[in-house]
Parts: structure tokens; C-alpha cells; sequence
């Protein structure tokens, strides 16, 4: 390959964040160089050409989400990029201690706030943060979970700073997606670039399906020995429905919706061609407002009237369990750490971005300090509403910043800009640098598994940090490399 | 032995209305490959009005089009996504119901389905002109024969399988009842040798557009009359578009919806089509094919209609009288 093809990373400049394909890191064992140097083979010519053709098939596949307009229903694909994202198995091995522990405290704080209340007694946390939280929900009072477990299925954003520390950005207690297109992008990568991983050792996703499974059926009610299992969506008109496709055919169960449930002395039954059948565990892809008009929404055609009293009565498994959106919450987020330490007695193996707390003094104090460097945020709002970014703002938005904070401290945290790592990405201009986050899926019944790797979604535009889908962001496949075995082709032989 | 758990009721509805859809796009456009083949020159408004008034169409056609012109009934018929009796119409509803049924059908049957729906819905107007018509009808017709195929080839062989087979089976039963029709409906203004041998031409054009005009050249007598003809498309045991055969392979279905899966709800649906295998058994098509077929055709299609509904409240609607969900809806028999 001395003159055929064009370096396609001339160019490639990851300026001053952690590459997390260029970076120099122990336990790589030349996987990201093998990378690199068989995507510089291939040339941009070909790496264009089968990302098109990937794109093309994710299309026909209808892996895609729906975006309604006024007259029409649009197939999107979450566009994908070809370039994977590397972590290697020390990496991996940090993470999944990190997720595992986040998610026990998050399950250790639900028990504890839906009981005894110790956390709030004892001060860590504020009672009105809890109590008058909107997603907080008095149903579940004195009502015990099997296992203790609250969040069955958690997607932990992390992105990793400048340093190469991963912190955790958010967590997500509700009901999380996108582990559809860590398995999907993992099938897309074999069929268009078995080259790129050839010999490599990666850990596998596949199992996902089975292990969700498995952990539903632990939590169904112990009166049932073959515990049926069913996947609760809103339906083909939701924009997530492939995803709930996705996860009722890896596990083998039914992808039911509300009108296919009923619910009759407090059991719940699905509507069958031989009449109706009892359900055991419903791993809800609904909010809490929509599962129960006799109970939240009266006016909601999702969910099923009863289904709260079946599964108060213990008839029922829900997953995730109703009421962990107060878990997840951005106030609630700030004591993470301090919930950490309060249940589990260690340090957050995975940080928070350094959150200041401006309930607090001495958290507003310093952020009014340094509002033009940070990023402040309202509490209660999710989507990115309300935020002001103080590098970014003008001095009218940042003095109405000021204001809304001195007004109302205890609505606002405030963190640093975080300058998030980057992945050399396929863009128009050739290969560039963009930024990435990481959500890790876990699982949890009795015990917590981590998806190895999890969704990696990157900013497609420059300069920007916002990954989500609706904001021009896409996806890579995330490999994490096995442990033990050599990565890569030896003395870098194979291009 | 069956340890998976019975189908969903909503599945079953919705395998029974993808095929039909699905055939039924076929079957629209062998109804279209008929009339561009029908030798009726200087009466062709004529010869494609036969396909609006099969369909029932006059009212709603008249109303999107006012004058009845072949262009405008191509259009009618293959463009026009609001026509619910169109092309694309149908083909739309049947991704719909696919759609619901990720879940359980094959990936590669909903992969073919996703691109032909992809395909049907960007026909464009040059497509229907001259020769071009004929290939889109080929095109059409073998995007389904290939669904078909796939299924045939992947789709698992469990209770689900059953329903898909019988909505096939019921709406292939339909379209060949209309098939038939049409030709009652073209005006046949010819003197007697002439009008002879026009006729001759115009059903062998309803035989190749069922595809059995060969199979029907096997079995016929040489001086074939249009007697043998209706009786080839109504009761022959062999060709697979025959009502006869179509009502066989129903009552197969329901004996195994019964046998295997233990499904009384079939019986009601079994006593129609073993009615209706006796009335054709009986019908004197020497008589009817000289006058009366016309009502004979709509009694078969008020049948099927009854056999679906029995289908329908033995396992899809009657336990939610009110389904409001935009795919049930659209489920037009």
C-alpha cells in the first residue's frame, strides 16, 4: 500500500480530547493501530462505497425509527457510522464495575425512599427534592420489589473528559433504549466489514435477549413455574417500535399492547386466538403516566385499566418497576455520588461530572461565579430544555441566567463544560474527528450484567456535543475486546 | 405437542389481513393484465369501466374522475394511494399489518415486503403507458409471487401460518369470482361466427390472466366452449386458482386450527365453506354460463365474506368490540 491510496486520515486531527481510537492506552494490544491501519487500506473510495451500501440495507431492513410529519410517516435510520469506537478489556472491566455499582444504588435509593426514608432522615438527600419530585409516586410506598429491584433495565450515559476519565453524564431509570443498535450495528459491521475485524477478539452482544429474559422471568410472581413473559409497547406508531421489536424477538416473547391485555381479579391476561392467557412479568415500554388509566392518565388508550391493583396484589412482574423516574432525575443526580457512599459505603468507581449544587451555598456561590464556564441546568426538564451554556451564551442570556438562578437556586445545578472524547468518523470532508458518548445497558433480576460495550452515539456535526438522534447524531458499533488473547494481526502483518 | 403459547389474537388478524392484501395486489393487477388484453378495439372505455364495476367502484370513481377513461382508471387503480381499492392502497396496508407482525414473521419476508411497499408506492404515470404497463404488471406480480415464495421458505409453520394460508386462500377465492366477472361485463356487440370467435379470444385472455390457460388447454376439450371455462375456474380439483381448490385448502386449515391447536371456534367457519364447496359442487354451469353467472359470482363473493366474518368473531374481534387501531381499521373486505 505504499502510493495506491490516499492516507484517509490526512487530516485527522483530534485537537485536545482523548481519541478513543488514537490515543495511546495500555491492553490495546495494536487492536486501535490494526484498525487504522486497515481502514487506511481500504481507502475512502471503498469505505464510502460499503458505509452507503449499510446504510442502504438498514434501510431495507427497517431498522429505522418513524418521524410523523403533518401527511406522512418518514422511515429514518439512526444514521451509522463505519468507524467502530474501541475499548479495551481493562477499560471494559472499570466500566462494568462502574454501571454495576450506579445501578445497585439506584435500586438501594428506591427501596429506601419508597420505605424507611433513612437517606432523607438522615439529611444526604433533600426530602422535597424526593417527595415533591413529579415523578415520585406514592402507590409504591410500603410496596416491596422482588430482589430489591426497581430498575431492571438501566442505560448509564458516560462520555470521557479530556483527561480519558469516563464519568457518568445521566442516568436512565426509566425505560432506556437503543440497545437494538448495539446488536444491529454489530450484524451490520460482520456483513460490511469482516475485513476490518478480521481476527480480532471481541466480546459478543448477542446474548442480550437471552439474559433479559432470563431476569424477567426471575422477578414474574412465584406462583408461576414457566413464567410468561410479554413486551408492552405503544405500538407501530411509536417511534421506538423497532426497538420493542427488537427485544420481543431476542427473547422469544410477545410483543403485546395495551388492548391486548386485560386485567380480571387482579390477573393479568392476554387476549390469544384460545381465549385468554395469564401474563407474568410485562417489560413496559410505556411511561408510568400511561399504564393504568384507572390509576395515572385517565385519559391514556395505552395502558390497561387494573394492571396497578394486579401487580400491587403480586400477580404481575413489572419492569422497570413504577416510580424509578425520581431516581434518574438531574436533582437527583447531583447526590449520586453522596448515594453512593450512603448505601454502598465505597467511592463512585465511575465519577459524576463535577456537579455544582446550587441549593447549596457553596454550589451557588461558585456558579455565579463562574457562570460565563459553565453549563447551567434546570432540574426538573429533560430534552435539553432551559439550559444555558455559558462558553457559548451572550452576555443578555447569561445576565437572565443569572437572574433565573437567584430567583430560584434550588431549580439549578450547574456543571463545567466537559470536553467529550472523540472517534475519527466518516465525514463529507474525509475522515474527522467528532465526538462520542457511551450507554451501557444493564440488566438486573437477581443480580446486574452489563451489556458488554453499549450504544455509542457520535455527534456528527463538528464541533458538536449534543449525540442525540434528533439533533443530527448517529451511532458505531462499540467493541470491546476480549481479554487474554492477543488483538489484531501480529507485527501488524495483515492490512 | 405445542409448548409455545397461543397466538395473540391481534397477530391473527393481522396474518390473515396481510395475505389478503397481498394477494389481492396480485389479483389487481391480473385484473388489469385482462383488460389491456381484451381485443374489444374502439370500446376500450368500455372494456376497463368492467374493472370499476367489478370492484364496485362506480361512486367513488366517478367522484374522483367524472368521465371514464382508461387513463384515468389506470391511474385509478395504480397510482391513486386514496383509492382504498388501489394498488397501492392495498399494499400499504399490508406493510401496515407486516409491521405489527415484526415480531413473529420472518425477517426476510419483511424485508421483500419493505422494498416492494417501497417500490409500489413510487409508480409514476409514464409506467402505465404503452408497453410499460405490462411490465409494471409483471413487476407487480411477481413482488407478491416472491413474498410467496419467502414465505413459503421461512415463515414458521405454526398456528400463525394457518391464518396467514386462509386469508390468501379466501381473498384468491374473491378475485377469482371477479375475475370471471369481468367478462360479464364486456359488451360483446358482434354478429354470431365473429362474436364466436371474440368470445373464444376474450376467455382465453381470463384464463392466462388466472395463469391457467395451458394447464386449462390440458384438460379441455378441443372444441371448448365458455362452459368448460367457468367450470376450469370454478371447480377444477387441480388448478390452484379454482374457487374448489381454494375452499379445500380453507377447510384443510380449519381442521388443523381444530385438530392441532384444539380450536372449536373453527366450526362455524368449517360449516360455511363445506356449504359453499356443495353449492359449486351442484351449480350447472352449462346453464349458468348462458345466463345467471353474474348472480352466482355474487352469491360465491357474499359467502366468502360470511366465511371471513366467522373467522373474524371466532378469534380476532369479538373480544374487543371497540378496536380503533388505523391498521384494523383499514381491513376492508
Amino acid at each position: 500500500m505504499d502510493v495506491a491510496v490516499e492516507d484517509p486520515f490526512l487530516g485527522y486531527d483530534c485537537g485536545p480530547f482523548f481519541c478513543e481510537l488514537g490515543t495511546e492506552r495500555e491492553g490495546d494490544k495494536g487492536a486501535a493501530a490494526a484498525i487504522r491501519r486497515r481502514i487506511a487500506a481500504l481507502g475512502l473510495g471503498t469505505l464510502r462505497a460499503r458505509a452507503r451500501a449499510a446504510e442502504t440495507d438498514l434501510f431495507n431492513l427497517g431498522i429505522t425509527f418513524t418521524v410523523y410529519s403533518e401527511a406522512n410517516a418518514i422511515d429514518r435510520i439512526l444514521p451509522f457510522d463505519c468507524i467502530p469506537r474501541l475499548i479495551t478489556a481493562g477499560e471494559w472491566a472499570h466500566l462494568d464495575r462502574g454501571v454495576r455499582q450506579r445501578v445497585a444504588a439506584l435500586n438501594a435509593f428506591l427501596e429506601d425512599i419508597y420505605h424507611a426514608r433513612h437517606i432523607l432522615k438522615d439529611g444526604v438527600v433533600p426530602a422535597e427534592l424526593v417527595l415533591g419530585n413529579a415523578n415520585y409516586r406514592p402507590e409504591m410506598e410500603e410496596f416491596p420489589v422482588r430482589f430489591g429491584t426497581y430498575v431492571h433495565i438501566a442505560g448509564i450515559d458516560i462520555v470521557r473528559d479530556e483527561a480519558g476519565e469516563f464519568r457518568v453524564l445521566e442516568d436512565n431509570a426509566r425505560t432506556p433504549s437503543g440497545v437494538s443498535y448495539v446488536v444491529e450495528n454489530r450484524h451490520l459491521m460482520l456483513r460490511a466489514f469482516p475485513d476490518l475485524m478480521a481476527g480480532m477478539r471481541l466480546a459478543p452482544v448477542d446474548d442480550y435477549g437471552q439474559r433479559l429474559r432470563a431476569a424477567l422471568s426471575e422477578i414474574a410472581p412465584d406462583a408461576a413455574l414457566d413464567p410468561q413473559v410479554v413486551l408492552l409497547s405503544p405500538g407501530i406508531y411509536n417511534s421506538a417500535y423497532f426497538e420493542h421489536v427488537f427485544l420481543a424477538r431476542e427473547m422469544g416473547v410477545p410483543l403485546v399492547e395495551g388492548r391486548d391485555l386485560s386485567v380480571e381479579d387482579d390477573r393479568v391476561f392476554m387476549q390469544t386466538i384460545a381465549g385468554p392467557r395469564p401474563v407474568h412479568t410485562i417489560y413496559r415500554r410505556i411511561g408510568d403516566d400511561f399504564l393504568d388509566p384507572t390509576v395515572f392518565r385517565p385519559d391514556s388508550l395505552l395502558g390497561v385499566p387494573g394492571l396497578i391493583g394486579a401487580w400491587r396484589r403480586g400477580h404481575v412482574a413489572l419492569a422497570n418497576a413504577v416510580g424509578t423516574g425520581v431516581a434518574d432525575d438531574k436533582a437527583i443526580y447531583a447526590y449520586m455520588p453522596r448515594i453512593i457512599r450512603y448505601y454502598l459505603g465505597e467511592e463512585a468507581i465511575l465519577p459524576n461530572v463535577e456537579t455544582h449544587i446550587c441549593r447549596e451555598a457553596m454550589g451557588l456561590a461558585y456558579t455565579l461565579d463562574h457562570l460565563a464556564d459553565l453549563v447551567v441546568k434546570p432540574v426538573g426538564e429533560s430534552g435539553g430544555y432551559g439550559i444555558t451554556i455559558g462558553p457559548r451564551a451572550s452576555v443578555a442570556e447569561l445576565e437572565r441566567a443569572r437572574a433565573a438562578l437567584t430567583a430560584d437556586p434550588a431549580n439549578w445545578i450547574s456543571q463545567p463544560m466537559v470536553g467529550l472524547s472523540v472517534g475519527p468518523t466518516l465525514c463529507e470532508e474525509g475522515i474527522r474527528a467528532r465526538h462520542l458518548d457511551l450507554r451501557p445497558f444493564a440488566v438486573t433480576g437477581r443480580e446486574t450484567w452489563v451489556l458488554p460495550g453499549g450504544l455509542t452515539r457520535v455527534a456528527l456535526k463538528q464541533g458538536s456535543l449534543i449525540v442525540n438522534s434528533s439533533q443530527g447524531g448517529g451511532s458505531k458499533d462499540t467493541w470491546v475486546l476480549a481479554d487474554g488473547a492477543p488483538n489484531g494481526a501480529p507485527n501488524g502483518a495483515s492490512a | 405437542m405445542n409448548l409455545a403459547p397461543p397466538l395473540l389474537a391481534r397477530y391473527a388478524e393481522s396474518l390473515f389481513w396481510m395475505a389478503r392484501y397481498l394477494e389481492r395486489v396480485e389479483n389487481i393487477a391480473r385484473l388489469i393484465e385482462v383488460t389491456y388484453t381484451f381485443e374489444s378495439p374502439g370500446r376500450e372505455s368500455e372494456s376497463w369501466y368492467a374493472l370499476v364495476r367489478i370492484n364496485a367502484d362506480e361512486e367513488s370513481f366517478s367522484r374522483a374522475h367524472g368521465v371514464a377513461d382508461p387513463e384515468a382508471i389506470k391511474h385509478f387503480y395504480l397510482i391513486e394511494a386514496d383509492n382504498p381499492t388501489s394498488i397501492p392502497a392495498a399494499i400499504e396496508a399490508a406493510r401496515t399489518n407486516a409491521r405489527v407482525l415484526r415480531p413473529l414473521i420472518s425477517t426476510e419476508m419483511w424485508k421483500q415486503l419493505n422494498q416492494f411497499h417501497h417500490a409500489l408506492t413510487a409508480i409514476s404515470p409514464a409506467e402505465l403507458e404503452g408497453d410499460a404497463l405490462s411490465r409494471l404488471t409483471d413487476r407487480i406480480r411477481e413482488g407478491v409471487q416472491a413474498q410467496t415464495g419467502i414465505t413459503e421458505g421461512t415463515f414458521f409453520r405454526d398456528q400463525s401460518w394457518h391464518f396467514h394460508e386462509l386469508g390468501r386462500l379466501i381473498e384468491r377465492a374473491d378475485q377469482t369470482t371477479r375475475l370471471l366477472d369481468i367478462k360479464f361485463h364486456v359488451l360483446v356487440p358482434y354478429a354470431r361466427e365473429e362474436r364466436r370467435v371474440v368470445e373464444l379470444t376474450q376467455w382465453g385472455s381470463v384464463l392466462r390472466a388466472a395463469a391457467g390457460y395451458h394447464a386449462f388447454r390440458r384438460v379441455a376439450p378441443v372444441d371448448f366452449s365458455p362452459a368448460d371455462v367457468v367450470a376450469f375456474l370454478l371447480t377444477d380439483g387441480s388448478f390452484p386458482r379454482s374457487v374448489r381448490l381454494c375452499l379445500e385448502e380453507i377447510e384443510r386449515h380449519l381442521v388443523s386450527l381444530r385438530i392441532r391447536y384444539g380450536l372449536g371456534g373453527t366450526r362455524a367457519a368449517l360449516e360455511r365453506a363445506e356449504e359453499m364447496r356443495a353449492l359449486i359442487g351442484s351449480a350447472e354451469v352449462e346453464r349458468l354460463s348462458a345466463g345467471g353467472l353474474h348472480a352466482f359470482l355474487d352469491n360465491l363473493q357474499s359467502k366468502l365474506i360470511l366465511l371471513a366474518a366467522e373467522i373474524g368473531t371466532a378469534f380476532f374481534r369479538d373480544w374487543r368490540p371497540l378496536a380503533t387501531d388505523p391498521a384494523g381499521q383499514q381491513q376492508t373486505a
